[in-house]
Formats: structure tokens, sequence, C-alpha cells
């Protein structure tokens, strides 16, 4: 029988099938962070249940963290004592702990790839709908709540229900200046929040295929925002490539091994999805969102469309925006490039090419937030703090940060943020902020002018 | 985990769609480190207003509606994984939400968390909508068992789909882990073979 991708990862992870029931799968990589395990800990040693596979976990310590003097103790009593509590957790179950002050620590979806911790055709998960970042390597990778977390904890296992299947293939030339986040914020326009419930996506086509590693963790991290659980994208000599030589990545001829089974991995020709769906690469541009969720979105130079219905009023009444209008010229006081949709080096490469020689308009605050201090690091190795510095920008230190506004990082009640990351939700970016998601090089361009502007025409 | 079988209770409609987890607990209160006490900050910046007091135009602080069953719009629960979402909703004291369309993290969280989601036709939402603006009182009956839900002033009843397996779970009040640790020798052998 031919199969997907997806089919070939999840059916070489089933320990077993219940009558009637969900299906036992194994799970090869956990990852934790402060926010969705104390709970989990908690249940277990309550129960008097080991955790049944350290090893095979790796925890971080990212949404709760400052973006400032990391090296003080945490000011806010509550944040200071979930990140104690991980630390308690990791060190009494023998768990690896990439914390606050260490080298690798970072969000978690950041420091899993870089460190070739995540690999093809593994199961992982995490206590975090992002989780599906990971599907960029050809990876089953999912979020999951925290009694799902104490499962793993217990039995290295979930009990789950096989997802249907979805494939979104996007083909043709990219206009300039479309990035990865422009064509995932297309494509949950065009489908809507809840068109990938109950499945999972694969992306294919050739824009995919000719996008980086970075660019599919982008793409693949935003699978949530359309409800699928998770997204995938087939393993191919760039994931080969960006594996080799990261510091938990197999050597030798074992990598070797490796890449010969993960050659095995992608969908086979004329395997059968349960849904599809198919795009024209030239039909995307540069996009914008103007509502409470990823759905809402437009091209940046398009108008906010005409609807009427209850939830959309209600949603446009928060964002003050009214229908037909345009978006270009909106000022802007507050920038955030970050999170784990966009924060890795390539991103602030894109953002610094943008702003090469160019000040920081006066009227805005922004925010530039590493996903991790290797990604920190590589951004002064490269110059590029120094080209941010120069145009009145300052980088923080990495962490979750303005994308869920857990920490310091707050956007003020009524103001817009142009953000990098992956949420629009109401409140998401602090209590009565509205948020506009966009791509590094949108946000970049906010930050100089002050206000919206219409990308498409400066590239022309 | 509570037991689930049958429930006879008025319900509380939030006809709002893509209702999602930050809604309905924000992240600012995700710093706790045990399961309790999320109800409190239930749908927090809907119901109340920055300064503390209640927003007394948002459904939950209207004292004509009250009820363990919650009816709410399209695509519910989407978002955030964040289980503390069903922690809230079970600790507010909803047993039950009714909605036509739910995410899928939320429904998993729910179940493991002895709060039944129900999903009906959006149609069969509406009419549940209009019977509770008719009479904020009326009865709603969900009978796990036979897997229906009923308007018991109208007799109009809807059945909806549940895994036998997570039904058999809520019906016993048994969750997953001992079933998983149940199956640990066939893990062992899954972890040899694979290896």
């Amino acid at each position: 029988m031919k199969k997907t991708l997806f089919d070939k990862v999840w059916d070489a992870h089933v320990v077993k099938e219940i009558q009637d029931g969900p299906q036992i799968l194994y799970i090869d990589k956990h990852l934790i962070h402060e926010v969705t395990s104390p709970q989990a800990f908690g249940q277990l040693e309550q129960r008097d249940i080991p955790i049944f596979r350290p090893e095979q976990i790796i925890a971080t310590a990212d949404h709760n963290t400052p973006t400032k003097d990391q090296h003080l103790p945490i000011k806010d009593a509550l944040s200071r004592n979930q990140l104690e509590q991980l630390t308690k957790n990791c060190e009494k179950n023998n768990i690896t702990l990439y914390g606050l002050g260490h080298k690798y620590n970072g969000i978690v979806h950041v420091i899993a790839p870089e460190l070739g911790i995540t690999q093809p055709g593994m199961t992982m998960v995490c206590g975090d709908s992002h989780t599906s970042t990971h599907g960029a390597f050809g990876t089953i990778a999912f979020g999951i709540g925290t009694s799902q977390v104490a499962q793993v904890f217990a039995s290295q296992c979930l009990l789950l229900q096989k997802p249907k299947s979805l494939r979104v293939s996007v083909n043709g030339q990219l206009k300039s200046g479309v990035l990865p986040k422009d064509v995932i914020l297309y494509i949950i326009a065009k489908l809507g929040t809840n068109a990938g419930t109950g499945y999972f996506c694969e992306y294919a086509g050739n824009v995919f295929e000719e996008m980086s590693m970075e660019g599919r963790m982008t793409v693949c991290n935003m699978s949530i925002e359309m409800g699928a659980r998770g997204g995938m994208i087939a393993p191919d000599e760039t994931t080969f490539e960006y594996i080799k030589g990261k510091d938990f990545a197999p050597t030798g001829a074992e990598f070797d091994k490796k890449v010969a089974y993960w050659k095995t991995l992608p969908t086979d020709e004329g395997a059968v999805f349960d849904k599809e769906y198919h795009f024209d690469a030239a039909d995307i541009e540069p996009m914008i969102t103007y509502g409470t969720n990823p759905g809402m979105g437009i091209k940046i130079s398009e108008n906010i469309p005409e609807e009427n219905n209850a939830s959309f009023e209600k949603s446009l009444a928060y964002m003050n925006f009214e229908k037909g209008q345009s978006l270009i010229d909106k000022e802007i006081n507050y920038v955030f490039i970050g999170s784990c949709t966009n924060s890795r080096i390539e991103d602030f490469r894109i953002a610094a090419n943008y702003i090469k020689g160019k000040k920081k308009a006066n009227n805005v605050t922004a925010w530039f937030v590493p996903g991790s201090q290797l990604v920190a690091q590589q951004i002064v190795e490269e110059g590029l703090k120094n080209i941010f510095e120069e145009a009145g920008f300052k980088l923080r230190q990495p962490g979750c940060s303005a994308c869920l506004a857990m920490n310091d990082d707050k956007i003020p009640e009524g103001e817009y943020c142009v953000s990098t990351s992956n949420r629009n939700f109401e409140g998401r970016q602090g209590q009565g902020a509205r948020t506009i998601l966009a791509s590094p090089l949108v946000a970049a361009a906010t930050a100089i002018e002050g206000k919206i502007i219409d990308i498409t025409k400066q590239l022309n | 985990m509570d037991k689930f079988t049958k429930l006879t209770s008025s319900a509380i409609p939030l006809s709002i769609e893509n209702v999602d987890t930050d809604q309905i607990i924000p992240a600012r209160f995700l710093k706790a480190t045990s399961r309790d006490g999320f109800g409190e900050n239930l749908f927090r910046d809907w119901r109340f207003h920055k300064d503390g007091n209640p927003n007394q135009d948002f459904i939950l602080n209207d004292t004509t509606y009250k009820g363990s069953i919650l009816v709410a719009g399209d695509n519910f629960g989407c978002g955030s994984s964040r289980e503390h979402a069903a922690w809230a909703i079970n600790d507010y004291g909803f047993k039950v939400v009714i909605s036509s369309f739910f995410a899928d993290i939320f429904k998993g969280n729910a179940l493991n968390n002895g709060v039944l989601p129900i999903q009906v036709t959006p149609e069969y939402l509406q009419k549940l909508f209009n019977e509770i603006e008719k009479d904020a009182n009326t009865q709603i009956e969900v009978d796990l068992e036979a897997q229906k839900v009923t308007i018991l002033a109208t007799s109009s009843s809807s059945t909806f789909e549940i895994n036998p397996y997570k039904k058999t779970c809520l019906i016993n009040g048994y969750d997953d882990i001992d079933f998983l640790i149940s199956n640990k020798s066939a893990i062992e052998e899954f972890e040899k073979e694979k290896i």
C-alpha cells in the first residue's frame, strides 16, 4: 500500500492497537518547559509512579524567563517558583535541563532543532501547541496537555487515535519579499482556523522544497493555527545538511545509516490523502493580520474584508479597525521580532538586511528577542547586533517573551504591535494589546517607519 | 478523575465563535504549580474589567443564567495546548461543554479531566441557543451511556460521537496512565525491537 510520510512515521511507532479504541504510540523525544510540566510531575509523585525514560526528556526554561538581566534573580515570585520547581523536578528525576544561563538555553522549539535533537522519522511531543515546528524535519511532532505529559512521563507512550491526512501543496515562484511566514499566513487566511482540525498536514510542492530548514520550521510552527495538530515536510538534502554536525546529531557511519533510513520517509507517489489543497505561489504577497485569530489575514496591500457576523465584528471592535479599512500608514508604536515562529538567525538576518543604514522610528519601542543563546551568539558573531544598535535597537536575551507576555515584556493596553509571533488572540501580548502578525521583514520595516508600509512597493 | 454518567442542568450560552484557550485562561495565570483554583480566573479578561470589577455585559456575570453546561460557539478551545483551560472550566463548575466544533487538544484535555465535550450540528447548537434565550432555566439532559443530549422542554434531542475507550474511562472515572502502565511489557518489547 502507498504510504504518506505521516503514515510511515506513525506506523513505525505503534506499540499496540486497542480494539475499538486508540493506539498506543511510542514517543522518541519528550520536550518539557516550566509552565506545563509541574502538575504532571506532581501527579506522578502523588501516585508514586517513577519517570519511565528520563534520558528521552529534554527540559528548558523559556515561557516565564525575563529577557533582561538573566543573571539576576527573577523578580516575579510566581515565575521564580515555577523555574525553581522545574530545576528541582529535573534534578530529582535525572532529566537534562538547559535552564536559564545555560549555553543551550532558549525557546524549546528553537533549541531542539539547532542542537540536532530533532531528527526525521521521530515522534516528539511537548506540552506546547507549537511543537508542530519540529515537523519541518519529517518528524511527527505535536502539542499535548499536561495529563498527557504525565502519561509520557509514566510510559513514554500516548493513547491516540490516528489523525486523518491533509496535504497543502504550494507550487510556483514566490515574489520578492514573500517569506515563509507570509506563505503560512496566506494558507491559514485561505483555509481558516479549523480546516486542519483532526488532521496532520503535509506541506508539499517546490516552494517548501526550496525553503531553508528555518523557513520550513516557521511554516510547520503555525500548523496548529489552522487547527492541525501537526505539520510535516519531507526530509531531503536540505534537512540532512542542516542536521549534520549539530551537537547531538549522529556522526560518521551512524549518520549515514540514519540518512539512508530518512530517505525512505517521503510520501510514496500515488499515496492518497483525506483532503488536499493547492495554491499558486505567485498569488502570495506579504501578509498581515487585522483581527483576533491568525485566520484573519490579508495581503498587506488589501483592505479589511466586509463580513457581517457577530464574532467578526467583535474582533474588529477589539482591534479598533473598520470593515473595508486599509492598514497602510497605520501608526504602530510596538514591534516584536521573536517567538518560536521567527526568532532564528535567518529572521534576524532578514531584519538586519533591511535595517542596515536606517534609523528606528522615534515612536517605536522594539523588542528583538533571539530564540536561543546560540542564536544570540550568532547575531553577535555575524555583526547583526552592531547593525541593530547603530539603528537604535537593543537586543534582548532569549525566551518566549512578548509572544505570550508571561514575563515583563507586555504590550500596553490599546497599543498595536506588529509581531513576528504566531497568535493575535485578544490580550495575547498583554491585557488589551492589539497584535498584528507579520513576517520579520514587515516587522523590521514597521520599526523603521513607525507605521505599516506597503513593503511590496519598496521592493519593486 | 470524577465519574460521568448522566447530567441534567440549565446551561450558560456563550455564542462567540473561535473561543481560544488564551481567553479561557490568560497566560499570566499559568504560573501556578498545582491544578487547583483556576476557575477563579476563567474567562478573566471577558469577565472582569481591568480594574477588577465584573463586566456586567459578560454572560457569566448575568445571574439569569446558571448551570453546569456551557453552550459555546463554533471552534471552541482553539490555540494553546494549556490544560489549564480544561482545569478552569472544570473548577468553575462546568461538567459539559456543547459546541458545533472543538479544537483537538482542548477536546482531549477536557476528556482527561472528566469534562465532556459534546459536538452537535450547527443547527442543533442554534436550537440550544434559541431555547436558552426563550427560557434561561430550560433543562438540558446529557446521557453519556446513550450518547444523547435532550432539551427536555421540547424533547428535541441529538446524538453525539465519543470514542468507546474514552466513554468507558469517563463512566468509570479511569485515566490513561493506569492503562498505559498496564501495557509496560509491550512497550519494553517495542523498545527492544526498535533498537
